[in-house]
């Protein structure tokens, strides 16, 4: 043990609360027994995840610099789990429930981001903190450090309960019901280790609302989500909650399904245990992909899930702790600092006024307001934790919450000092204007530490953000107001479905190289708790998105109709339209060695890769072949998207079922030039030739996407509704993409066409 | 008192002169190269975080960066492994990285610069709370250590130390010395020595 861990260890000794210390010294326990083989790798990664620390990109001792794949010389062979070198540095999910924190917490965090990672603090679409580049031997010292500040990493990965989220504006906003806060709490502290929640085959994900209208708990896209309401009944109100489960974004997002419309406070926490215990005993454990709690009510149906979930809820064994927290319920639990007052007089300074436009929401208590901090892709050194630090003591009585946008929001502050905030915050490089506007963009992690990142979301956000600064406050208000979400790749961390504008990476071969690129999704909702999701309209190159960004909000600044949301504009001109705006974007690709720069990535000048790949060793008739058939499938399945936009269900789900068996057959043809157009014949060449083989098998999600496949032609003529054609149409993109990497993998492994067919 | 973690930050003299974006290309330029003495990994761009830690180079052993913290941009080289010996020892090591990383940058950007590194004054801190908590007492006790490190190596006692006294920060000291040093020739001398 490192010196000075062991000085923390006999420091806090006596100041961490007696379960978790315990816990944390049985973890580093099995960090020890791990290196000395005697724990398996498999058991001690899902040990380490559901402790908070997650691998990162590199881990597995592999890097491509630009031109080859170069192992990484780390030092100790050993593992933190399969394919996952024990010398490299991951990273570390701090829950923070309800993002609410105080002003020591932060602190803390950032003694923590500057001992022992690289400087950064990152706040998360979770309300979590990351850290990055942590080394697995440090990660007791941070827990205890955190443990001593009443901060836990506790499950915030592997397969179970997350960070309850919940409004960051809870308590304090206009719209509210009621704060939400309590039972946020109280939920995150009951299932915190409770026994029913640690057998699941995926995570789990809650929420809280305070109301319907706006975005901030996300209750569309939760497995639990709760939306506070009141009735009043024999002229007394009540509180509840109108309570959905079974959401998710991931690859195929689903809209949460009505459990209860008004669900009593004294049974959310037994019903959320009986849940826990039917996901556990009833939900998939073998297969990842269909693993979460909404596959398990698709193929139950909600009638048969909210049954089971009562018949179980009915066998609970009494627990007082379902009710005991109730006591302690009252609204304005927090108190401000200061008396409350009237906005100074400022003028004459722009910085001062535009931040005041965007970054600042009246409280429901009357001269106070809320200060939102907005983060550039929500990262904070040090020294701006230490500053944030100060700045809730001197103006608030310690009341900071992180948000899922990744910004901070300082709640409680006089209106009456307003100014004097606004000046600390500068002084502190954390006075940026335009929380929630079009230049808050919110990204995943991508390929600048995730394992599974295909395109760089941070890349591309930065480039975006430094573009949209020099002149997002000289934008109309429709374009301003715009949400843009990016995320890496398919499974939707930077929450791309619920945004006016969204990205997620995927990659491309163009003139025989690899491209990054992003596929543009149009039509989510962030508004009304991510009340509708968006579909992918068109893949573009990484370094065209800045301009594709242009045509959409010059298009939709030239063609809307007054007050029309972007939203609404997306339905009414039809997703084939803006796809024409954005059409020549996806042609006239430079030749390489006229612009490499295209063939890379932003903030990465290494050429792009999504592998090891070699470069430019296939052309010729078959690619051109390939090439072919993928474009007429990626065209079908937006041709789905087009029906579903006219009504026209049944024709969406066939449409998007054709392009996949399209897409199978690009791939057959690689291998047998004659296959026949028949699907049968297509579907059963492609399960023998790239099934069996697991040659489509994608490295993390191996064969879900070529199920869709096998599914879906297994339900030929059967009706589809809007839900299950919105289904099909995602999964026949996720396909064709899932084809292209398996295409990419093949010509990397020197499986190119012509050695196959000879 | 044992002193791990040891961080050196040698500030560009000056404005910096190159865009920070190329520090993006030279790092993953010697992640390729394995240019440096440890084992180098990826590289991690910050710069849209005000006065934040710019462009890292990822090693294992240790983080170097073109940081902008507390608004001065230099080159920060911060030790995350243990290293055996002394406390001399391990000042050397974190200096010799700084002054090597430097050098490399000088003489990469020396066409189309220029950018160079001060002459005369880094900073030294100890990021580790618990060695070395930022406390009058840690400087008391730290001050003749360093001061005879910076004689050593410099070979005179023409210099000032500044202790960076908010407790909060990590426990760190300004040296400002009255006379340039020669970046090669307290190279050599640092690695003669190691
Ligand atoms: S969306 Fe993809 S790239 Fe982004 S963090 Fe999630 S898994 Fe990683």
């Amino acid at each position: 043990m490192k010196v000075s861990s062991a000085r923390w260890k006999s420091r806090l000794d006596g100041t961490i609360p007696d379960q978790l210390a315990q816990e944390i010294d049985a973890f580093e326990l099995e960090i020890e027994l791990r290196l000395q083989d005697k724990v398996d790798e498999k058991i001690f990664a899902e040990t380490r995840l559901r402790r908070g620390a997650y691998g990162q990109r590199y881990d597995n001792g592999q890097r491509f610099d630009g031109t080859e794949t170069r192992q990484l010389a780390y030092p100790e062979k050993s593992s933190k789990g399969p394919g996952t070198i024990w010398d490299a540095p991951g990273m570390l999910r701090i829950k923070i429930p309800y993002g609410g924190m105080n002003p020591e917490q932060l602190e803390v965090l950032a003694d923590l981001a500057e001992e022992y990672s690289d400087g950064i603090a990152h706040v998360t679409t979770r309300q979590d903190f990351q850290l990055h580049f942590i080394h697995i031997e440090d990660t007791p010292t941070l827990m205890r450090r955190l443990a001593a500040v009443g901060i836990t990493t506790r499950e915030a990965c592997g397969n179970s309960v997350r960070n309850v989220t919940a409004c960051p504006f809870a308590g304090v906003c206009t719209d509210q019901a009621f704060d939400v806060t309590p039972y946020a709490h109280a939920l995150a502290m009951f299932l915190l280790g409770h026994p029913d929640a640690q057998n699941f085959g995926r995570k789990f994900k809650p929420t809280f609302s305070g109301c319907a209208q706006h975005s901030c708990g996300l209750t569309a896209m939760h497995d639990l989500g709760y939306t506070a309401v009141t009735r009043v009944v024999d002229g007394e109100e009540q509180r509840g909650f109108r309570f959905v489960v079974g959401g998710g974004l991931g690859a195929v997002p689903d809209q949460a399904k009505l459990f209860d419309e008004f669900l009593p406070p004294e049974e959310m926490l037994p019903i959320a245990q009986a849940i826990a215990r039917v996901f556990g005993r009833h939900g998939e454990k073998k297969n990842r992909s269909r693993a979460r709690m909404k596959f398990l009510i698709r193929n139950w149906g909600m009638e048969k899930f909210k049954e089971e979930v009562l018949k179980e809820r009915q066998s609970l064994p009494d627990d007082p702790r379902w009710t005991e927290y109730l006591d302690g319920v009252a609204d304005d639990v927090e108190t401000p600092l200061k008396p409350a007052g009237d906005f100074p007089t400022v003028t004459g300074n722009e910085a001062y006024d535009r931040w005041f436009s965007t970054n600042l929401r009246e409280q429901r208590q009357e001269g106070y307001v809320t200060v939102s901090v907005a983060l550039p892709l929500g990262d904070l050194t040090p020294d701006q934790l230490r500053a944030l630090a100060d700045i809730v003591r001197r103006f608030t009585n310690g009341t900071v919450r992180t948000t899922v946008e990744q910004n901070m929001v300082i709640r409680w502050v006089s209106k009456s000092d307003v100014f004097d905030l606004f000046e600390a915050l500068t002084g502190a490089g954390i006075g940026e204007p335009g929380a929630g506007n079009i230049l808050d963009i919110v990204t995943c992690p991508g390929t600048d530490t995730c394992k599974l990142g295909i395109s760089s979301s941070r890349g591309l956000t930065a480039e975006l953000r430094s573009r949209l600064a020099k002149k997002s406050f000289e934008m109309d208000e429709a374009i301003s107001n715009l949400h843009i979400k990016v995320s890496g790749c398919f499974n939707s961390c930077g929450q791309h479905h619920v945004s006016d504008i969204g990205f997620y990476g995927v990659n491309r071969i163009v003139n025989g190289y690899q491209v990054p690129h992003f596929q543009v999704v149009l039509g989510g909702q962030w508004e009304e708790n991510g009340g509708s999701y968006g579909l992918p309209i068109v893949a573009i190159a990484s370094k065209r998105i800045p301009e594709a960004l242009d045509r959409i909000t010059d298009y939709y600044l030239r063609m809307r109709q007054k007050n029309e949301r972007f939203t609404q504009f997306v339905t009414r001109v039809g997703k084939g339209q803006i796809r024409q705006v954005l059409d020549d974007l996806t042609k006239n690709r430079p030749d390489h060695d006229d612009d490499p720069s295209f063939y890379s990535d932003w903030g990465d000048p290494r050429e792009y890769s999504t592998g090891d790949v070699g470069i430019g060793e296939c052309a010729g008739e078959v690619v051109s072949a390939y090439q072919f058939a993928m474009t007429d499938a990626e065209r079908m399945v937006f041709e789905a998207q087009l029906f579903l936009d006219a009504g026209n269900v049944q024709g969406a789900g066939t449409e998007a079922y054709r392009a996949m068996v399209r897409a199978a057959k690009a791939l057959v043809q690689i291998k047998y030039d004659d296959v026949a157009d028949d699907a049968d014949e297509v579907v059963e060449e492609f399960r023998d030739r790239y099934y069996d083989t697991k040659l489509i098998f994608d490295p993390f999600a191996g064969g879900k996407f070529a199920n869709y496949l096998f599914a879906a032609h297994s339900k030929v003529g059967a009706t589809f509704t809007s839900d299950t054609a919105r289904h099909a149409i995602e999964e026949g993109q996720l396909f064709i993409e899932a084809v292209h990497g398996c295409y990419n993998r093949m010509r990397t492994a020197g499986l190119s066409e012509s050695t196959e067919m000879s | 008192m044992e002193l791990q973690h040891v961080n050196i930050k040698i500030f560009v003299d000056g404005d910096l002169a190159v865009a920070p974006a190329r520090f993006v290309d030279v790092f993953h330029e010697w992640v390729r190269e394995q240019s440096l003495d440890e084992m180098l990994i990826d590289v991690a761009d910050y710069r849209h975080v005000p006065a934040g830690p710019g462009v890292m180079l990822i090693a294992l052993e240790a983080d170097y960066n073109i940081d902008q913290t507390a608004g001065r941009w230099g080159l920060r080289y911060n030790r995350k492994s243990a290293i055996e010996g002394t406390n001399h020892d391990r000042f050397r090591q974190a200096l010799a990285g700084a002054i090597n990383a430097c050098h490399l940058l000088e003489a990469h950007f020396a066409a189309d610069g220029p950018l160079t590194f001060s002459r005369d004054e880094f900073e030294l801190f100890i990021n580790d709370r618990a060695l070395a908590p930022n406390t009058p007492e840690t400087y008391a006790s730290c001050k003749p250590e360093i001061e005879s490190f910076v004689m050593d190596v410099f070979g005179h006692s023409d210099f000032a130390l500044t202790h960076h006294s908010d407790v909060r920060s990590r426990f760190g000291v300004n040296i400002k010395l009255t006379k340039p040093l020669d970046p090669k020739v307290v190279l050599d001398a640092l690695q003669r020595n190691a």
